[in-house]
């Protein structure tokens, strides 16, 4: 065995096969533990068979219900534009670092706020927003992008710091003007960085659109987790935990796609 | 080979894991409870030493854990504790519905007025329609407003409702006067209606009876040892004999349980006059051996299945049987999940405790 082997190269199918071994070990054991319960009894809502998150993943996503509405669809796509208009003010955030990390100025009067309120738990800041903002989209997309913001904008910051300053002052002396240097030389040798972290945050994301459609809402996808909580409905809730994770994953996967596609020039392996 | 030797261990720990535990001398039972006016006592009753006394004196131990109200209820249904407090509504849709026998050893009280809808600039209940309502959806406040509806001919489809989680509904209520009307229960209810030109157009005062607050065991639990149920059915009537004197231990004991509660003494007992609590073990029995507990809680369990809480397959409310004390039993007569059980209410009554 190579596992601790510096040099091995497992084969590919030696990879897949490893690959998926806990996948298939958190299935066997999930099942075991959802057979006994459901021996002991049958109505066991608590950790429901595979029949039966099948049945309820297939009534919320193919079938109308009271409201003719096919849920799934409707809170799924009501989730995705909350979480895509907090992603697009992100924009705002590497802006921000980057300004941050280049112009002194900007780095005086951001820094030290922008530090702080990276520690600030938005969490516990919920009732103040839904003040702030009412009940609407505003306060949930707000509390979104409030979560994620100033770890972007810092990271942003960072990086744009650790460009080398020979390079500034080679692109003043070739004649650049300060934006061409921002934006033209900084700004695309780290973007690719930053969208990785930006991926890497989809899960606080995630966790903050859950947070804010639990506390108030009338559709979302985490608003029907934690409805259907009430009735202790777990053949829906898994299914709906599943489905959340397989979209994070898929536009993570997306976005490394393109960023290794875009950015050729990167370093390989990364990610 | 290190690597198989990690692998051996790894394996020895999931069996272990997996052998069952040696069943414990001493029976330790552990009973939820969580805040609200009428479960108060319980607290009261592991702190001043009145639960440990009737524990002792059945030879067993009962440990309270306080937990938020439907965590705990998942706890219980989870096998996790082996006694709740909880409403008559879900016992019906979290245990009974998840095929978890359990029995309703104490009707400790009906909510009579603890739970209201309230309105800003003089909404009344026809002007509901139409209106955005903040609640917990499918909560006693869901039925609350689902009977004031009907009552009032007027359907669910008329209004919109917003679910709002219940840490959250009072102050973002008080702080957007946009929100019209929010449907909610104590404290929240008091925190709401202080504030200026707030209406209360109707509370479970408008239907007594309905919305109980039992202690509930697990049936297989109570059966295998009755124990529990004599310890926890002599502490409760103890505690409440205790409430309703007057003199300085009865303030203490109100005043500890306002403090665990979050709130002033005055305010604690405003919240106890809009609880119909069942003061003597007499008072309890009346009421669960009474015919009209039974149409009380024909009304919750329509509703419970009218909004799929019994299980989106379920085909009618008979899915699952609720048995009385005179044997009667309404739905399923072989699958009884939900037991109102009035022998241990009894006992205490006739003083055999």
């Amino acid at each position: 065995m190579g596992f601790f082997n510096l040099l091995a190269k497992p084969g590919p199918k030696m990879s897949w096969g490893l690959g998926l071994c806990l996948f298939l070990l958190a299935l066997i054991a999930y099942v075991a533990v959802a057979e006994s319960r459901h021996r002991e009894n049958p109505d066991d809502k608590v950790v429901p068979t595979f029949a039966k998150m099948v049945d309820g993943f297939y009534s919320v996503a193919f079938e109308k219900d009271r409201n003719e509405e096919y849920r799934l669809w409707v809170d799924t796509w009501a989730s995705f534009k909350r979480v895509g208009i907090a992603a697009l003010f992100l924009i705002f955030a590497v802006l921000l670092g980057l300004h941050m990390g280049l112009f002194p100025y900007w780095e005086s009067l951001f820094l030290k706020f922008m530090l702080f309120f990276d520690k600030v738990p938005a969490l516990a800041l919920l009732p103040i927003l839904f003040i702030a903002f009412g009940l609407g989209e505003t306060s949930k997309i707000a509390l979104i992008t409030i979560g994620v913001f100033p770890t972007i904008t810092l990271d942003t910051y960072l990086r744009a710091k650790n460009i080398a300053g020979e390079q500034i002052m080679k692109g003043l002396t070739l004649g650049a003007t300060h934006a061409e240097i921002a934006y033209r030389i900084v700004l695309p040798q780290i973007l690719p960085d930053v969208l990785d972290t930006i991926r890497l945050n989809f899960k606080a994301m995630i966790l903050f659109l859950i947070a804010a459609e639990a506390v108030s809402s009338d559709v979302g996808l985490g608003y029907r987790i934690f409805l259907v909580r009430r009735y202790l409905a777990m053949d829906i809730i898994i299914p709906y935990v599943i489905w959340i994770s397989l979209l994070a994953f898929l536009a993570d996967a997306g976005l490394r796609w393109f960023i290794q596609k875009k950015f050729r020039w990167r370093m390989q392996g990364a990610g | 080979m290190k690597f198989r030797l990690i692998f051996v261990f790894l394996l020895c720990g999931l069996v272990l894991a997996h052998s069952p535990e040696p069943p414990a001398k001493a029976k330790t039972y552990k009973v939820a409870w969580s805040v609200y006016v009428g479960w108060m006592p319980w607290d009261y009753a592991g702190h001043s030493g009145i639960l440990k006394k009737w524990a002792d004196k059945y030879g067993i131990n009962i440990e309270l854990v306080r937990m938020d109200y439907i965590p705990s209820v998942e706890a219980y249904v989870a096998g996790q504790v082996d006694a709740c407090v909880m409403t008559n509504m879900e016992c019906l849709d979290m245990p009974a519905a998840s095929g978890i026998d359990s029995t309703a050893l104490i009707v400790g009280d009906y909510s009579n007025g603890n739970d209201a809808i309230l309105t800003r600039d003089n909404i009344d209940i026809k002007g509901l329609k139409g209106k955005q309502i903040s609640l917990v959806e499918l909560s006693v406040s869901h039925y609350l407003l689902s009977r004031c509806l009907t009552m009032n001919g007027l359907k669910e489809k008329d209004v919109n409702l917003i679910n709002t989680s219940d840490a959250d509904i009072a102050p973002i209520f008080l702080s957007n006067s946009s929100q019209k009307v929010v449907v909610t229960w104590n404290p929240m209810v008091m925190q709401v209606e202080q504030a200026p030109g707030i209406n209360k157009i109707f509370t479970s005062a408008d239907i007594p009876g309905e919305v109980l607050d039992l202690m509930v065991v697990n049936t297989k639990t109570l059966q295998a040892d009755p124990a529990l149920g004599k310890a926890l059915t002599g502490a409760w009537f103890e505690v409440l004999a205790l409430i309703s004197k007057r003199g300085p231990e009865t303030d203490k004991a109100l005043e500890f349980m306002a403090s665990s509660a979050g709130c002033s003494a005055v305010e604690f007992k405003n919240q106890l006059k809009t609880t119909a609590m069942f003061w003597t073990p007499q008072a309890a029995l009346d009421f669960t051996t009474s015919e009209e507990i039974r149409t009380k809680m024909e009304f919750v369990r329509q509703f419970c299945f009218d909004k799929g809480l019994l299980g989106e397959g379920s085909d009618s409310a008979d899915i699952f049987g609720v048995s009385y004390p005179g044997g009667e039993v309404q739905g399923n007569k072989n699958k009884v999940r939900m037991r109102f059980d009035a022998s241990f209410v009894k006992m205490a009554a006739e003083g055999s405790l």
